[in-house]
């Protein structure tokens, strides 16, 4: 008992109170300073009929979560099976698609708002190819697309986490699909994939998960504009606790993103039972 | 090159009659072909994605200057290395180094060190409660941070904690909940004779831990400390709220500082090479800890 005490201390002070306290906040009106002050279940109403940007948020979030997660899932898949070959000099190639995911989200940042100037690396790029590149970050069409285009470079995590699910595909599976008379895509399609299954679902998870809370990107590449085209959920919480100090209402904010943080993972686990395969369970 | 191994290639087909010959010969030709197209696709998409780096390198080493000629040189010259003298200049950028150091450090160390203390009493000890306060430790590691922040602002305002260290430090004294599971998972695959044994031979329950358990569990504590040093380094949200004065913030809320403070000029030369400095010590890290990460990664599906 003795050995967990750290821990339990520090969960009852810095997590139990603070998550019972927000609960309690997200009925008050809290301007930091003072005393809160009890209005019942108005954060809550205002949020979802007066509040313009909240809903902005909502919807731009959606947008970034329906390209971005299949997106990332598809490229990472991609790459996946590209570097689960034999080849020479894997360890070089893997670095290149993985050392993005650790760099600083902020130092990311800073580097994509130069890519993605109007004559930036991307748009240069795109001219190769005949395409006249809009000006990303000043255009309330293209902000979101050029965050999506950015979180495409952090790929590497996702794809990890499929190469090591496709080196634990037994050979012997694709040995007998070969036997079969299957050819390269059936047994893709018939033996890899559903192999993959748990780790497809363990990135979908992630990913919908992340996608909820960005933060860092929408602050410092575009700060959420032009037009609250790239305000996110997170975004306005921290402009609304943080900036204008309404810090009853952000926790009705906070608790609104937990509840649908934690809806979409159920709904997940709940779909999961019908397409995810785990290899010696009896259940499909 | 290509012309030799196409010709060893077409060798054997010399052998007998005309018809699987020719079939023979189709069939390498396209094997080669495909050998062709997957390394320049291999190939293509890594220096796709590794470009940005080198362009990140490039933009660090530009004078001010040089972003606005049209058009842009493609390699810096002469290259501008005053940039990284001057970068000093710009901001407290030594404090946050030194304050980004510190919380990494005890992060690193402390933190990963209580974790392991943490995770070797849910793994090893039967007490009361055990169960139901690791199912707690599970639910916390998938609490988002942004609903217990506002309160934890608040607390710490009530104790002078905030714009000092302390909110990024002290927390990590009790070990973050996803170490603790990481840890606890992997004490439960080394056997329990093992602790027997020394136990008879009189060690106490620390004694276990310090000198059976984790001499055997080097490569799990390594990597749980691999990725508290790169969340650690980082950080940006937590530190963005709790942190003001300029010489109190961590060197990725410093970055930021830059952008938004009387430095608004375009510094686009300098702010790439702070980036750079940021970045350096992380890239560093993954050269020589790459199976960490990897295994770790693989293991969770959780980055830094």
């Amino acid at each position: 008992m003795l050995f967990v005490t750290p821990w339990l201390i520090t969960f009852l002070w810095f997590t139990l109170g603070p998550f019972i306290a927000s609960i309690f906040l997200s009925f008050t009106n809290y301007r930091f300073i003072g005393l809160p002050e009890w209005v019942g279940l108005n954060n809550y109403v205002r949020l979802f009929t007066d509040d313009a940007k909240f809903i902005r948020s909502v919807i731009n979030t959606l947008y970034y979560t329906a390209v971005h997660v299949p997106g990332i899932m598809i490229m990472a898949f991609f790459v996946a099976i590209l570097l689960n070959q034999k080849v020479k000099g894997q360890p070089i190639y893997r670095t290149a698609f993985y050392l993005p995911s650790v760099t600083a989200g902020v130092a990311t940042a800073y580097l994509w708002i130069l890519l993605l100037q109007p004559n930036g690396l991307v748009n240069q790029f795109l001219g190769l190819v005949g395409i006249d590149g809009p000006n990303w970050l000043t255009s309330s069409t293209w902000a979101m697309p050029a965050l999506i285009l950015m979180s495409f470079w952090g790929l590497g995590t996702t794809m990890i986490i499929y190469l090591a699910a496709l080196q634990g595909i037994p050979q012997h599976l694709y040995e007998a699909a070969s036997v079969d008379g299957a050819g390269v895509i059936r047994k893709m399609w018939h033996v890899t994939v559903p192999m993959m299954t748990p780790a497809i679902f363990l990135t979908a998870v992630l990913q919908i998960i992340g996608s909820w809370q960005v933060f860092t990107q929408a602050l410092i590449v575009t700060n959420g504009g032009p037009r609250d085209s790239t305000l996110f959920i997170l975004l306005h919480l921290y402009r609304t606790g943080f900036e204008y100090f309404q810090m009853g209402y952000a926790s009705a904010i906070a608790w609104v993103l937990f509840v649908i943080i934690l809806v979409f993972t159920i709904l997940q686990f709940g779909v999961a039972r019908r397409w995810v395969y785990y290899e010696g369970s009896t259940e499909r | 090159m290509t012309a030799r191994t196409a010709d060893s290639n077409l060798a054997p087909a010399v052998v007998p009659s005309g018809g699987r010959t020719i079939r023979s010969r189709r069939v390498q030709a396209l094997q080669l072909l495909l050998r062709t197209f997957y390394y320049a696709v291999l190939i293509g998409a890594s220096i796709m994605y590794a470009i940005p780096f080198l362009w990140m390198i490039r933009a660090s080493l530009m004078s001010l200057d040089m972003f606005y000629v049209v058009p842009q040189p493609l390699v810096p010259n002469p290259p501008a290395w005053n940039n990284y003298t001057d970068v000093w200049q710009v901001g407290p950028v030594l404090w946050w180094i030194t304050n980004s150091t510190i919380v990494s450090f005890v992060g690193v160390t402390v933190g990963t060190f209580i974790s392991a203390l943490v995770a070797f009493g849910f793994a090893r000890l039967k007490f009361p409660g055990n169960r139901i306060l690791f199912l707690i430790v599970i639910s916390t590691m998938m609490l988002p941070q942004h609903v217990t922040i506002i309160p934890q602002v608040i607390l710490f305002r009530e104790l002078n904690w905030l714009d000092t260290l302390l909110p990024l430090i002290v927390p990590l004294l009790g070990g973050a909940p996803f170490y603790i599971f990481l840890l606890r998972q992997f004490f439960l695959t080394l056997p329990l004779e093992l602790d027997e044994a020394a136990s008879i031979d009189g060690a106490s329950r620390m004694r276990v831990f310090w000198t059976v358990i984790i001499p055997l569990s080097k490569p799990a504590i390594a990597t749980v400390a691999v990725f508290s040093f790169i969340s650690h380094w980082n950080d940006f949200f937590f530190p963005l709220i709790v942190l003001q004065s300029s010489e109190r913030l961590t060197l990725a809320v410093g970055m930021r500082w830059l952008q938004a403070g009387q430095y608004e000029a375009q510094r686009l030369h300098l702010q790439m090479a702070i980036a750079l400095i940021a970045v350096a010590p992380v890239v560093i890290l993954f050269f020589f800890a790459q199976k960490h990460f990897i295994r770790g990664i693989a293991l969770t599906g959780i980055k830094g």
